[in-house]
């Protein structure tokens, strides 16, 4: 079952949309297994979500994202739970990583226009009581995420037909 | 005029049929391409980026004749680690332009004039024409589907004459995707023993297998070391095809008579290729295959939704167990392999190869390729179904 639920995210994670059946083929398995497969790894919690990876930059939406480099003072009990908690609730907030190095929280955050993106910043974030120092870096150009490249063309440069 | 030039004997060697429909494939724009013989995979990053440093670092030189040592040295690693046989780097392992070079190398050593060399149809279309240019005769031995496109004892036996020198053994094989296992290699063996045959194994697709099965070098048999030579390259495995590198391992009398031949008529591979392959052998040596690993998981996944899909369509295939081709029969259309692929084209833009481009036995039969992006290959698979049931 374990070999099988690795190869599932495999297939899942280079295509979500393959239909239960393709992966039974693809697997060598049944129908069944492949299912049951599918639920175990749902209700553990490690399918959490199936979302296309988007170039929002070739569709007519408004849209700026920015990483804040965020410096907390983690509280008694809770470390940085607590103060996560607060930030990754807001909406804008689209993925928030505890770091190592010079700052504690990575904020991914997305909004429609840089003044919300602002306001977010220095109205919500900042005001929060654990957060001592905040730095925004706006994304300029999107390359590569979740493994996609972004950019240039991918063509088959193979022959039609070769040995 | 310039053709009383020519020799003869070159003149009437048919040029490869497998690039007759090359021309009309590439004018159309939509055509989806089951024909190629290659990984629809690029070479891993690191190992370009290992080439473009030596470029960058200047090592524009020759190289030694039977390549850079740290190579050879990585193959015998590799062999040892993976197909069960060691070679010595210094005397033993040469490195060429692509197996086709080492395979035409082979050839040349050891043939004398008529010689005769067995070899399974259908088989990779080089063989043959390799085997006459050396002066040899070559002499299909069929493989059936029944027997999985696999070459038997007795079929070798049934074929073996006073002048028979040599066996091309070439599984997994191109174009039927059939595998040998270990026990049946070793009845191969057994004739190959008995009759004093040299065995030319060709293990190009060695690492594209799904059963399961051990990997075995043909040489790691008992008794097999001294009369094989082994043929392998980095195309198949680590996606390499466009750099041309290969290598032959061998006893040393005759690995030191094809060296011969090719540091008159080569010099050596080029050098940025084989900085490539010592990156390509070392680096997965260290992370566990996981290049080749990964690439033969998705392989198997599109393999088998090609087998189901030609099964769903009423063709009669096989189960490939090795390489990347599905090989299915397609005399229930009524039609030859040549005007199935003709029409499959021109009505549907669908690339196939005609299975009789790879020998007799292919009749009836089509290669494709399943090294293919999965979301094209389902839709040729539909435009196939479509041209089936018009002919129905």
């Amino acid at each position: 079952m374990q070999a099988l639920k690795e190869q599932v995210l495999e297939i899942l994670s280079e295509d979500c949309r393959t239909p239960l059946e393709r992966i039974a083929v693809m697997t060598g398995s049944d129908l069944q297994q492949v299912a049951e497969a599918v639920e175990e790894l749902e209700r553990d919690r490690v399918i959490l979500q199936y979302s296309p990876v988007i170039n929002w930059d070739r569709t007519d939406r408004e849209r700026v994202e920015a990483l804040i480099e965020v410096r907390v003072t983690p509280q008694r009990d809770m470390g940085f739970d607590a103060i996560a908690g607060r930030i990754y609730r807001f909406d804008e907030v689209k993925s928030v990583f505890l770091m190592s190095g010079g700052y504690d929280l990575m904020v991914l955050v997305e909004a429609k226009t840089l003044k919300e993106l602002a306001f977010f910043v220095s109205e919500k974030l900042s005001p929060l009581e654990s957060v001592t120092g905040t730095s925004t870096s706006f994304v300029l150009k999107r390359y590569k995420q979740d493994g996609v490249i972004f950019v240039g063309e991918t063509t088959d440069k193979r022959m039609a037909v070769s040995p | 005029m310039s053709s009383r030039y020519i020799n003869p004997a070159i003149q009437q060697v048919p040029p490869s049929g497998i690039r007759r429909f090359f021309d009309v494939a590439g004018t159309m724009k939509d055509a989806i391409s089951l024909g190629v013989g290659e990984p629809d995979f690029v070479t891993p990053y690191h190992i370009r980026s290992a080439a473009i440093d030596s470029i960058l670092d200047g090592e524009t030189q020759y190289t030694p004749n039977r390549g850079l040592l740290s190579l050879r040295k990585e193959i015998d690693l590799y062999l040892s680690k993976r197909f069960q046989v060691s070679y010595d780097p210094e005397t033993e392992i040469m490195v060429t332009v692509g197996a086709s070079e080492a395979i035409d190398l082979a050839l040349r050593v050891c043939l004398r004039p008529g010689d005769e060399v067995i070899l399974p149809d259908p088989g990779y279309v080089s063989y043959a024409p390799c085997v006459t240019f050396a002066g040899g005769v070559p002499v299909p031995v069929p493989t059936r589907a029944e027997d999985e496109f696999r070459i038997t004892a007795e079929a070798v036996e049934s074929a073996v004459t006073e002048k028979t020198r040599a066996l091309i053994f070439p599984y997994p094989n191109n174009p039927t995707g059939a595998v040998m296992n270990k026990q049946q290699m070793l009845s191969i063996a057994a004739v190959a023993k008995k009759h004093d045959l040299l065995v030319i194994s060709d293990e190009i697709y060695g690492e594209l297998t799904y059963s399961g099965e051990e990997k075995i070098a043909f040489s790691a048999l008992p008794d097999m070391r001294e009369r094989t030579v082994l043929i392998n390259g980095f195309s198949k495995a680590f996606a390499m095809t466009g750099w041309r590198l290969g290598y032959a391992c061998a006893p040393r009398e005759i690995l030191y008579e094809m060296n011969k031949i090719h540091q008159y008529a080569i010099m050596c591979a080029p050098r940025q290729a084989q900085v490539a392959g010592v990156q390509a052998l070392k680096k997965n040596r260290e992370n566990g295959y996981e290049d080749v690993e990964a690439m033969r998981r998705s392989y198997d996944r599109r393999r088998r939704v090609m087998l189901d899909a030609f099964r769903k369509m009423g063709l009669d295939c096989f189960e490939p167990r090795g390489a990347f081709y599905c090989f299915p029969s397609i005399a229930i259309t009524g039609l030859t392999s040549e005007e199935f692929c003709t029409r499959l084209l021109k009505e549907y833009q669908v690339v196939c190869v005609p299975g009789d481009a790879f020998g007799q036995s292919g009749i009836g039969h089509i290669r494709c390729c399943y090294a293919t992006d999965l979301q094209r290959m389902l839709e040729a698979f539909s435009r196939m179904e479509k041209f089936i049931q018009d002919l129905a």
